[in-house]
């Protein structure tokens, strides 16, 4: 089946000259329809703005894309016009932000703002009927009245509800889900990730979701990409990376959170903290902080590279991390060599 | 003894309407809350937003004054202690915050935030030991010398965190109240600041009471845990009793609801409807009845106890065996 979404080598940068900062250097992801892609990082890897490339949320200028393409439903996104763009913000692509408090209008009526979207994208349908659907189909409940609510009088969960309700009303293909639990309780992140399970089931759409947290990953995801520094580190179906993670970096940041079900044993902390963009180091970007970093790993660049079907990860070791696969291409085989004896 | 008793304690806050400023109602963010920390000891603390934890931690150190109720540190009760008597308290008694960015004043350099801590208790007589002093803290907290003179702006969010925790080691405090240390950090810091913690405690012998939403941290660094729904605490144990076997069906869901990294764990998966109540309007009888998979009649009407279940473990449920 046709992607339908392929990010091809993306690199993007912030500020001009000797200032440009490249955020996201040579990101490639592939999303099929109705599958579920979690991109994983931390704060100021680049998963948010690449997520954000995706309607082109990013304004140029600040930011410059320097290269690649994003296909989304085979045409590029960064070589489309305004009205291109307005078709496919909403139209194919939806979003659903952490804080949905900042993301909804506080002036106005939720029923209103669910409308708006839908006079955009549906107007024929553009009724109070629908809009209770949508509200419906979100599960919150006695929508009826509730479409009379402004944005303060519903708690945070249901506000990301609300949220949803209008992503959907324009029937995206896609749906972008930027941290959309972080900001909620624990019991109410059950239920978002609940619901956003069940409408994936239900309309068949694709969701591309950014978290921080691995252990969300298990719940919903079918691929997983980590990100280091503007760099996807590994990339792999959502399951096999949690049994058998390969690159130092998702082991490191497995390790070192705490499991409910773990004994009192100590964490292994990652030392250092993350570098910023502009600061990268001029080899393997995790070299710093590497538990198993060898000398070859500060100066030589990693490629990221298959090392079993379907696993791709950004290492000198990447071979001998996965169970060994003879065709990995890496153009770093004669460093590998000399480094492996 | 204990180092410190809490009794009865309730913290409510007026909500205020109208022309005059009528108080037209209560806020219970603390009701009648009674636990006790030994010396040494770490009491992890856990609820959702808006449950208490936070108003608890700090009426403890007395950042905000308790409307009733007994706090006894080392024998004392603080409870209604004026300002000034709390000064020779406040050794004793020290807190680490959330942000660590907002609790560092961002117009001192960081020999003067460490330092004014132990100006204030005299606790370095000349500038030579004053200067030792700082040094010392600092490497206890993983920095070194060269990071004195610097404004907190110059530090990232870890390091930050480190210097709030050697603010409140200057004067050698015996009870620490942590208030969500690690939820500001990045994923990959957490683990230094809960190591480095527990490396004080030991190092100091501390006592923590550690107040954290995500339960897994929570149990990680603590010896018993306490859990706070709507101002009340609906269960208190050991770490590994209260996580492998709640009592409370509001703890069961929520242990069910931290995501959990290992995929083949077999988990069911409680979700919870609805929200957290209002607490200026909590329902009667069990706060936690109009979410409970097992209300009954009786959980309307009845408000149930806190009572200990089996030794060591308390729970506030009518049905909790």
């Amino acid at each position: 089946m046709a992607n339908l979404l392929e990010i091809k080598n993306l690199q993007l940068e912030f500020g001009v000259g000797a200032n440009a900062v490249r955020v996201v250097d040579g990101v490639s992801l592939n999303i099929a329809p109705g599958e579920t892609v979690c991109l994983v990082g931390e704060s100021g890897c680049g998963k948010s703005v690449t997520a954000l490339s995706i309607a082109r949320l990013i304004s140029t200028p600040p930011a410059r894309y320097v290269g690649g393409e994003i296909l989304l439903n085979g045409r590029d996104v960064l070589k489309m016009g305004k009205n291109d763009l307005r078709n496919i913000r909403g139209g194919v692509v939806s979003y659903i932000f952490q804080e949905p408090s900042a993301s909804l209008n506080p002036v106005f009526r939720v029923g209103r703002q669910i409308k708006e979207s839908l006079k955009l994208h549906r107007p024929g349908i553009a009724t109070d009927a629908e809009v209770i659907r949508l509200l419906k189909l979100v599960g919150i409940s006695a929508p009826e009245s509730r479409i009379q609510d402004y944005p303060f009088q519903m708690s945070g969960g249901m506000q990301q509800r609300v949220m949803i309700a209008m992503a959907l009303a324009s029937q995206p293909k896609l749906l972008v889900a930027d941290e959309p639990t972080t900001a909620l309780d624990v019991t109410i992140q059950a239920q978002i990730l609940e619901l956003l399970r069940e409408l994936k089931e239900r309309l068949g759409m694709s969701i591309l979701l950014i978290t921080h947290n691995l252990g969300i990953v298990g719940d919903i995801a079918d691929k997983v990409a980590v990100m280091y520094a503007g760099q996807i580190v590994e990339l792999a179906p959502a399951l096999d990376l949690l049994r058998r993670p390969l690159h130092p970096y998702t082991k490191a940041l497995m390790n070192s959170v705490p499991q409910i079900s773990g004994g009192p044993k100590r964490l292994e902390a990652i030392g250092g903290s993350v570098p910023s963009p502009g600061n990268y180091p001029p080899g393997c970007r995790f070299f710093p902080r590497c538990p198993t970093a060898q000398p070859p790993c500060e100066k030589t660049i990693p490629e990221l590279v298959e090392v079993e079907p379907n696993r791709w990860v950004r290492s000198l070791y990447a071979t001998r991390l996965g169970s060994g696969n003879p065709e990995a291409k890496t153009g770093e085989t004669e460093s590998r060599k000399s480094a492996a004896s | 003894m204990s180092l410190l008793e809490v009794k009865n304690l309730k913290v409510h806050f007026p909500v205020k309407h109208g022309l005059f400023s009528r108080v037209r109602a209560h806020v219970k963010a603390v009701d009648d809350v009674s636990f006790e920390i030994e010396p040494g000891e770490t009491l992890g603390l856990v609820g959702e937003s808006g449950c208490g934890k936070t108003t608890l931690g700090r009426a403890i150190v007395k950042l905000t004054e308790p409307t009733s109720g007994n706090i006894l540190f080392d024998g004392n009760d603080i409870a209604d202690m004026s300002g000034a008597e709390m000064h020779s308290v406040r050794r004793g008694l020290q807190m680490i915050f959330q942000d660590p960015v907002g609790s560092l004043n961002p117009r001192m350099t960081v020999e003067e935030i460490i330092g004014e801590a132990s100006d204030i208790h005299r606790l370095a007589p000349d500038s030579v030991s004053r200067g030792n002093r700082i040094r010392k803290l600092l490497e206890s907290v993983g920095l070194n010398e060269t990071h004195a003179a610097r404004y907190p702006h110059e530090f990232s969010g870890g390091q930050r965190q480190r210097i709030g925790i050697a603010r409140a080691l200057a004067v050698e405090p015996k009870l620490i109240v942590c208030d969500e240390p690690v939820s500001a950090l990045d994923v990959s810091v957490q683990a230094q600041i809960i190591n480095l913690l527990q490396d004080l405690q030991a190092q100091h012998g501390l006592a923590f009471l550690f107040i954290a939403h995500d339960l897994a941290v929570v149990k990680h660094i603590s010896q018993r845990v306490m859990v706070m729904y709507l101002g009340k605490i609906v269960e208190l144990g050991s770490s590994s009793a209260v996580v492998e076997e709640p009592k409370h069906p509001y703890t069961q869901a929520l242990i069910s609801a931290v995501p959990v990294v290992d995929p083949d764990s077999k988990r069911q998966r409680i979700v919870l409807p609805g929200d957290v109540p209002s607490p200026i309007h909590p329902p009667g009888g069990c706060p936690f009845h109009p979410r409970c998979p097992i209300a009954q009649d009786r959980c309307k009407a009845e408000v149930p106890a806190l009572r200990e279940i089996t030794p060591g473990h308390w729970g506030a449920c009518h049905f909790a065996k």
